[in-house]
């Protein structure tokens, strides 16, 4: 079996080590901080597998990962895609070789995996992730395969479906252990103690002047006050959760292995999270960083052309297809080049002479460091809010599209910085699906389960939403509802065990959406 | 070397399956998966097997790409497919193809309509013998010998004669204890098929019509090939006259001229009869046509070569009429009126791409 401990064994051959040596004086040298990183070089097929496997050639069995392998497989053997290499977020950082490389590919390719692991390591997204999770996954795996002998295997790999139809409903921006953001979920103590019941607070007067300052009326509408507030407070759970599956691991009826389950579905989708919300950033640092060390340290000159070769495809646009790479890199060097000339700050924001912004240059020498610092402290979202610029959407060419239903096409709509970016941040926000939050577990007062969709503007996919559903009340078992919209349309969709219905709601009805800024 | 994902691969092949049987009719009438016939496999597309969530329907989502093109320029096909939330022009555009092996379709095929095995028609011949071994006996060649039951042989004499002692525990076997490896030699038999297709050109038969035939006999190879060692297939089309053609040409041909249904069904005879021989060869034949003949004289002609000629020497007849806009459709009448009560020659209607699978029971369902 392929696995990570196999570089006990043998480990990498000499000729590729003294190359690790030499890539990593160079990586250490431009400041990049990583894991210990071992290599592993496998062939085709293991790279397919333990790519299927989403790195981890030790996790649970499943049969998504053999649909996986069956369409890595295809494509590799007709030459439509190939993996060179694969690097695991993990202390230390496992990465795979694909064995038969050229000699350039391996440099390029340890010198891109370096600053992945620099990324994995100092990246703040990152921070909450285990960072023994080979160890995790393989426990995972043991787990599982516990369950599947004791409670039959069909059993468990249905239920694991179950669970893989909801694992994008956890919250992003509040995983368990992560240091930023300890979001509020639950009211505080304080708002509860001033709001006892039946104790209706009133304005402090001395005793004659009670009537005027506390009158009947005022009393009542106090008395109100109080009562809506403590039905929210009777609300379940009080504040919408994003977490929808640890909601449903503590209060969803499952069996203890269910509930085992679950955790491992919920944990390993925490645990890729962030590799979604960094992809651009990511994929971004590390191809800027295997350019910059190739061209400027590794490379021998007879190497240069298959580099340049292979960098480009690396690099390419296919179609008008928006490559992660190429966008990442270039937004990397376009933030290297305005702050090496001090293109930010006030007096860069409120020149609107295009001669002296095209000449500026103070010289300012502080691209590396802030670099540094936006690879610590950004993600995808945040990286293109802050750092793309007019300039930037002009010289990359950048442009919105969308679907034309009167051609029945695909079309470029706009070239405008404002709507590509919009447009671009829409597209990435929560990794591209739909904020989803639970509302309600105890909906119409009988444990039916509610979510609401936050609907920005793009409806759900019914067909999807009815499978999903279907799944969600396999858990919960009671109806499971979502408020959405269709066309325009507040609805709500249901399963309530049988049937599967579509009914409008009025507006009232609707989830609040969450105001916007447009003006980005 | 045995990798860990062989085993979730072929789990999700097992689910692929499931999802083949589950639509097979839907399969079959559509006839997707034959324009990519290659060797011993096919390639089924299926739809993803997909894990439902929530997520963005397709059409309003948009994105962003890079490259020219001014606003309202349409993108190209590929372009913007993939990524974050985008996705095909269609519906159904995650399809997955899956190779499956003729065996595995025409086993589906096979226990979705329920057909029979093959009767065996004694047309067997000896091609080669082959020793296996296949128990045990108390005589042999030592160099058979086989240790552990000997051994255990020895260990229960001594225990039972009370010879065995433990703090000693030395076994030593007799003559008696002896046990040896046997062997059978065993004949391998195999037995050959030839399917001799037969269709009509003629200018009522149009490309439904043959699409529906190219289908049609192509789950006949697949399920013949399963019960026969060695297959062999001919084509012949007929209009006013009859030649025999390759696969291609015979799923190809334009279609022309009159019906002289007897010339084909002359032709048939003569391949047979030069090319196999009926002791070693199961012989089947089919004939497709919209059944409209040229005369009521050659249908004539026709019946009396499928009688004299044909049928002493096939396992079956099978005659499928195709309905077409132009045809009179009598042929068929013809054949029933005359072999009505023949266990041979097996008749069927096919109305439309939709009735494949019962016609193809009809053919096969008599495990002739």
């Amino acid at each position: 079996m392929p696995g990570h401990w196999r570089r006990w064994a043998g480990g990498l051959p000499r000729y590729l080590r003294e190359i690790q040596a030499e890539i990593e004086v160079y990586a250490k040298g431009f400041g990049l901080d990583y894991f210990t990183t071992y290599f592993e070089i496998v062939n085709y097929d293991e790279m397919n597998e333990i790519a299927s496997y989403g790195g981890f050639p030790t996790r649970y069995p499943h049969w998504r990962y053999g649909m996986e392998y069956e369409r890595l497989k295809k494509s590799s053997t007709y030459g439509l895609s190939k993996i060179y290499e694969l690097v695991i977020n993990n202390d230390p950082c496992t990465a795979y070789l694909l064995e038969g490389n050229s000699l350039v590919d391996q440099k390029l390719v340890m010198a891109h995996v370096f600053a992945h692991c620099d990324f994995f390591k100092n990246n703040a997204f990152f921070g909450h992730t285990n960072r023994r999770m080979i160890d995790e996954m393989a426990n995972h795996g043991s787990r599982i395969r516990g369950y599947m002998d004791k409670y039959g295997t069909e059993r468990v790999e249905n239920f694991i479906d179950v669970c893989l139809s909801l694992d994008n409903l956890i919250d992003l921006h509040n995983p368990p252990g992560a240091f930023f953001l300890a979001r509020k979920e639950n009211r505080s103590e304080e708002d509860d103690k001033m709001l006892g019941p039946g104790d209706v607070p009133r304005l402090r007067a001395k005793a004659y002047m009670d009537k005027y300052i506390n009158p009947p009326a005022f009393l009542e509408q106090q008395r109100k006050a109080i009562e809506a507030e403590s039905t929210k407070a009777q609300k379940f759970p009080v504040e919408p959760t994003r977490d929808v599956l640890g909601f449903l691991m503590e209060h969803a009826p499952l069996k203890s292995w269910e509930r085992g389950v679950m955790e491992i579905i919920r944990e390993e989708s925490y645990y890729f999270a962030p590799q979604g919300q960094t992809k651009i950033m990511n994929e971004g640092w590390a191809t800027f960083w295997h350019s910059k060390i190739m061209t400027e340290k590794a490379l021998d000159a007879s190497e240069i052309v298959d580099y340049a070769d292979h960098n480009s495809m690396v690099t390419a646009t296919s179609g008008k297809r928006l490559n992660p790479y190429k966008l990442g890199v270039e937004l990397y060097r376009h933030i290297l080049e305005r702050w090496n000339k001090g293109q930010f700050g006030k007096e860069w924001d409120e020149c609107d002479d295009m001669k002296t912004r095209e000449k500026w240059d103070k010289a300012a020498g502080l691209g590396m460091k802030k670099l540094f610092e936006v690879r610590k402290i950004h993600n995808d979202i945040t990286f293109i809010d802050e750092f793309f610029t007019y300039d930037f959407v002009r010289e990359q060419k950048l442009f919105a599209f969308g679907y034309n239903p009167h051609h029945r096409r695909y079309e470029i709509e706009s070239r405008q910085f404002n709507e590509v970016k919009q447009k671009l941040l829409a597209q990435i926000t929560n990794v591209g699906q739909p904020i989803i939050r639970l509302s309600d577990a105890n909906h119409e007062n009988r444990g039916d389960l509610l979510l609401e969709h936050q609907h920005d503007g793009v409806d759900l996919d019914p067909a999807y939403a009815r499978e999903t559903l279907k799944n969600l009340y396999s858990v919960w078992k009671r109806p499971c509802g979502i408020l959405t919209k269709g066309e325009n349309k507040p609805l709500i969709a249901k399963f309530d065990g049988h049937t599967y219905k579509e009914e409008p709601i009025s507006e009232d009805q609707a989830p609040k959406q969450e105001k916007r800024d447009k003006k980005r | 070397m045995s990798l860990k994902i062989h085993q979730d691969h072929a789990r999700f092949r097992q689910i692929v399956k499931g999802r083949v049987r589950q639509e097979l009719r839907k399969f079959i009438s559509k006839g997707e998966m034959l324009g990519r016939e290659g060797g011993k496999t096919v390639s089924i597309p299926v739809p993803q097997v997909d894990i439902p969530r929530f997520r963005f329907g397709d059409r309003q989502m948009g994105g962003v790409g890079q490259g020219e093109g001014e606003p309202g320029d349409p993108l190209s096909q590929s372009d913007g497919q993939d990524g974050a939330g985008e996705a095909g022009d269609q519906e159904g555009a995650h399809v997955l193809e899956i190779d499956v092996t003729i065996e595995e379709l025409a086993e589906i095929l096979g226990e979705e309509l329920s057909l029979p095995h093959l009767e065996d028609k004694g047309k067997e011949r000896i091609v080669s013998t082959r020793d296996r071994f296949v128990g045990i006996k108390n005589v042999g060649p030592e160099s058979l010998r086989h240790f552990k039951r000997t051994y255990r042989q020895a260990l229960r004499r001594q225990i039972a004669a009370g010879t065995y002692n433990p703090e000693r525990p030395i076994i030593i076997p007799v003559r008696e204890d002896k046990r040896y490896r046997s062997w059978r030699t065993e004949e391998l038999r195999e037995s050959n098929a030839v399917i001799v297709y037969m269709m009509d050109v003629s200018g009522s038969m149009g490309e439904e019509q043959k699409e529906i035939v190219r289908i049609e006999s192509f789950w006949i190879d697949a399920w013949l090939t399963t019960q026969y060692k060695g297959l062999d297939t001919r084509f012949i089309i007929h209009d006013a006259v009859a030649r025999e053609v390759d696969r291609d040409t015979f799923f190809h041909t334009r279609e022309s001229g009159g019906t002289m249904i007897s010339s084909a069904y002359k032709l048939c005879h003569e391949i047979l009869e030069r090319d196999y021989p009926v002791s070693d060869w199961n012989i089947y034949t089919f004939h497709f046509s919209d059944g409209d003949n040229w005369s009521a004289d050659d249908t004539k002609q026709s019946l009396e070569v499928l009688e004299e000629k044909l049928l002493p020497v096939s396992n079956m007849f099978g005659y499928g009429q195709v309905h077409s806009p132009y045809g009179s459709g009598q042929f068929i009448r013809d054949v029933r009126g005359r072999f009505g009560d023949t266990d041979k020659v097996i008749t069927s209607e096919i109305a439309d791409r939709d009735g494949i699978m019962d016609s193809i029971k009809d053919f096969l369902g008599k495990g002739k």
